[in-house]
């Protein structure tokens, strides 16, 4: 119980961190394609330079969450998937201005046709569940 | 007297201020980057999100015949379903009790039949692209690339090759009329 009560306080505060931040809105999204100003790009890398830092000392440390388990990565696997879903979820992220993490965000902040882009979402589910099979890996 | 009690609460309500004002890009990075260390501190696992779909999915239809449902434990990861619970807890009180200025996340001509249909249209690139992938921003470009893992960086190179393709390729067709 404890347990899932910290979850639930890291998705909170990381709800409360994309709306601050600003990342969840769709201009930011649609200028960091045009290219237009720097904003997301500097968010992102600054992103994962934090989140780096925090790894390589975790795994100096050979750190344990506060439960006792050893923190460790396990890589995602390279397959074609990686290039041809990762281009058809860009194209998504561009039209909706959301990626997963932003939907919930979104309707959390009342934004409600947001509920539309996690339908969608669902629906690219199942369509990829049904094609799975048939796709390259 | 010293003045420090007076200071001390002044600079108090100028900090609540810049907290409650929009964020530099600095202070949003390290805040973001900060959440997958505190996940793996607190709850030992992977900071990623559209695996919330597979389990939303494999939750309301065990029976519906595809192995990558039928055959999803979520039960191991029902975790992940608490996390994304918190998102939609979080926006809220971002939105509406964090933010000094709130500006609205979607374009106003999104509120229509035409801006709905496009977000669903969109939201299924983005439910069965994440998925074939393998993970989204949060699980391939956070989480994967600050642990070097190179097919995220390949991924995230590719989420941008499609999301460049269409802003240029659409224009100002993206945005519903």
């Amino acid at each position: 119980m404890a347990y899932y009560l910290r979850v639930l306080l890291v998705g909170i505060y990381f709800g409360i961190v994309l709306i601050k931040s600003d990342v969840v809105r769709w201009q930011r999204i649609h200028d960091m394609f045009l290219l237009r100003e720097p904003y997301m790009y500097l968010v992102i890398a600054t992103g994962i330079v934090v989140a780096g830092l925090s790894m390589a000392l975790i795994k100096r440390a050979n750190a344990r969450s506060v439960d006792g388990v050893p923190i460790v990565y396990e890589p995602k696997p390279y397959h074609k998937g990686v290039i041809i879903g990762g281009a058809i979820f860009g194209m998504g992220w561009a039209i909706t201005g959301a990626c997963p993490g932003p939907i919930y965000a979104q309707i959390g902040a009342g934004a409600w046709p947001a509920v539309f882009t996690f339908v969608g979402a669902m629906i690219g589910l199942y369509g990829y569940a049904a094609l799975r099979p048939r796709l390259p890996h | 007297m010293p003045s420090l009690p007076y200071n001390t609460l002044e600079s108090k309500y100028l900090m609540i201020d810049w907290l409650l004002g929009p964020w530099p890009w600095w202070f949003s990075g390290i805040m973001i980057g900060l959440t997958v260390p505190m996940l793996y501190w607190l709850a030992g696992k992977a900071f990623g999100i559209s695996t919330s779909l597979q389990h939303i999915g494999a939750i309301c239809t065990p029976n519906i015949g595809f192995d990558y449902l039928s055959d999803h434990d979520w039960r191991a990861d029902s975790w992940n379903l608490m996390l994304v619970g918190g998102i939609v807890i979080g926006g809220l009180l971002g939105a509406h009790f964090l933010s000094s200025e709130p500006l609205p996340l979607l374009p106003a001509s999104f509120y229509s039949l035409p801006g709905i249909l496009r977000l669903l249209v969109g939201g299924i690139f983005v439910g069965f692209g994440a998925r074939y992938a393998g993970g989204c921003t949060s699980g391939h470009s956070i989480t994967g690339i600050s642990n070097l893992n190179v097919p995220s960086m390949i991924a995230t190179a590719f989420f941008f090759v499609g999301g460049m393709l269409v802003t240029w390729g659409l224009g100002s067709w993206l945005l519903p009329g």
